[in-house]
């Protein structure tokens, strides 16, 4: 069955997540890749989304746009206030952040505030953090969902809005940050990690058909390698299936 | 609706309640736009539209937010970009759970909280925010800084005469803004007598003496969403947003020609839209919640 890097991506992203956990999902990919593991291997998966709404269903067809909508709460077992979602993260509830990002670097820092070395005067002001500062900072592991292009791929953010493992070498524990990181970041080329004692970006995993060389192209720093690097599994025939399902509209697969 | 919103100043800092496209006091955002308020500080944790008729108004100054956008299907925000980077308006970001425990802090009575997010974040730097020793153990805590807005504008579901408010579906962060400002405005989908709220008083989360002002408005909310009662018109935002694409900032002001200034009442603001799009919304609503 041939796919999409949207699909790859969802599918891939989708495998990351286990049974009997608690995932904060991001709208877009993140939360078609968490209904697609909750339907698929993790039922018992809870999804916590920051409108305020745990353990929601999402309704084939009818995914939500934004994190706070009645189609995002469609069946949740919970709404509390939005302050309070966000404090089940920081009291350790929460086993994974699950998000995107605009321009991310080798020490997985994300920047979706602003291009530009002066915040104040950008040449691009982006959308803001919303919830994925708090994501990043509260969960008890971090896994990143975006697309591979270079100019996303940076050695320095222009801002950090998300922090990652900041400069390395505890430094993020240092901040005052008692848990979590960034484990994973799973792009349209491979599945990406960090080297457990700098913190720097390596290749774990390469997709189907894709070299380690073309993921370094597309890479605008120096990645380290993975004592092994696997080839993904290429989306199963049920995967799609259930992925395109869910989504019928193409809304987020494009 | 007039008298309501008479007591909202030139220079104030107003926080809006509901979130993005959800329960968005719209009638008030509307009366304020018309009474032609000036020199605005505006916060809200997710942004929609409305502050950006603000902007386009001139009506505000500086925005405090998380994030703003439509929402995503519709991208970056031109006309933000168009403010921000010209610099013609303020943006402060804090993350959504830092300037949640802004509005809980000042709901509170307290200076700051404690907190674990942002920190070692360049956020930090934005809203000036100072980290603390825990005094028991010595780690390091952000101090989030209480917020207590001049004004506060909401809607919700029902109220009584008193201004007892219940709230159905996500409460977002109501409860915490009405509390933490000094000027209480609110927009209700339904008045009810007395003995309703003494039947369920459990389901109070504002009470009537945090309130200033009640006004009754069905479709308050309106082209937003209200849980339970409509869903959000997202054929709506397509037209606005495709207007501005094509037009620029001209089309937020010709919006708000047609939608704020020239309509006298919310009815008339309503009949823009017409009764069979309402119940459009209404039908889409109980589907997803009944």
């Amino acid at each position: 069955m041939s796919f999409n890097a949207q699909e790859l991506l969802a599918v891939i992203a989708s495998r990351e997540l286990r049974d009997d956990t608690t995932v904060f999902a991001g709208v877009g990919v993140p939360l078609l890749a968490a209904a697609l593991a909750k339907q698929r291997h993790a039922p018992r998966l809870t999804m916590v989304i920051e409108g305020g709404i745990i353990g929601p269903e999402i309704a084939p067809g009818r995914l939500p746009i934004s994190t706070n909508e009645m189609r995002a709460a469609y069946r949740a077992t919970m709404l509390p206030a939005i302050t309070d979602a966000f404090l089940f993260a920081q009291r350790g509830f929460v086993d994974v952040g699950f998000m995107g990002g605009a321009q991310i670097d080798q020490y997985g820092n994300i920047n979706t505030t602003v291009i530009g070395e002066d915040y104040g005067k950008p040449k691009v002001r982006l959308p803001g953090t919303g919830g994925a500062n708090d994501i990043a900072s509260l969960c008890r592991e971090v896994i990143i969902v975006t697309a591979h292009e270079k100019r996303r791929f940076v050695p320095r953010v222009d801002f950090i809005t998300s922090p990652g493992w900041l400069q390395g070498d505890g430094s993020r524990e240092r901040a005052g940050l008692l848990f979590g990181g960034v484990s994973r970041v799973v792009t349209t080329l491979g599945v990406l990690g960090f080297d457990p004692a700098t913190r720097r970006m390596r290749i774990e995993a390469t997709h189907p058909g894709v070299s380690v060389d073309t993921i370094r192209q597309n890479t605008g720093f120096e990645l380290l390698e993975a004592p092994a690097i696997a080839e993904t599994d290429p989306p199963a025939p049920d995967e799609l299936d259930m992925l395109r399902a869910l989504d019928p509209d193409r809304r987020f697969l494009g | 609706m007039e008298d309501a919103v008479s007591r909202v100043s030139d220079g104030d800092h107003v926080a809006v309640g509901g979130i993005l496209f959800s329960r968005t006091p719209m009638a008030l955002v509307r009366e304020i736009l018309r009474q032609r308020r000036r020199g605005l500080t505006l916060t809200r944790n997710l942004m929609c539209y409305e502050g950006e008729l603000f902007m386009v108004a001139g009506a505000v100054e500086r925005v405090v937010t998380a994030w703003m956008s439509i929402g995503l299907p519709w991208g970056v925000s031109k006309i933000m970009r168009h403010h921000v980077e010209s610099g013609k308006v303020a943006m402060e970001e804090w993350s959504h759970l830092a300037l949640g425990l802004r509005f809980r802090a000042g709901a509170m009575g307290v200076p700051f909280l404690p907190s674990l997010t942002m920190l070692g974040s360049d956020l930090m730097g934005v809203g000036g925010v100072k980290t603390l020793a825990d005094p028991y153990t010595g780690a390091t805590l952000a101090a989030v800084p209480a917020l207590f807005p001049d004004v506060a504008i909401l809607h919700v579901h029902r109220a009584d005469r008193f201004g007892n408010c219940q709230i159905d579906g996500y409460p977002h962060m109501d409860a915490d803004i009405a509390r933490a400002a000094s000027t209480v405005l609110v927009t209700t989908e339904e008045i009810i007598p007395e003995e309703d709220t003494r039947r369920h008083p459990d389901r109070t989360v504002i009470p009537g003496f945090v309130v200033d002002a009640l006004v009754h408005v069905p479709f308050g909310a309106f082209p937003h969403e209200c849980y339970g009662l409509y869903e959000a018109d997202f054929d709506h935002f397509d037209g606005y947003a495709g207007a501005i694409d094509a037009r620029g900032p001209q089309a937020v002001a010709d919006y708000l020609e047609r939608y704020v200034y020239a309509p006298p009442t919310f009815t008339d603001y309503l009949d823009l839209f017409g009764g069979e799009r309402l119940a459009l919304q209404q039908t889409r609503a109980r589907d997803l919640t009944g």
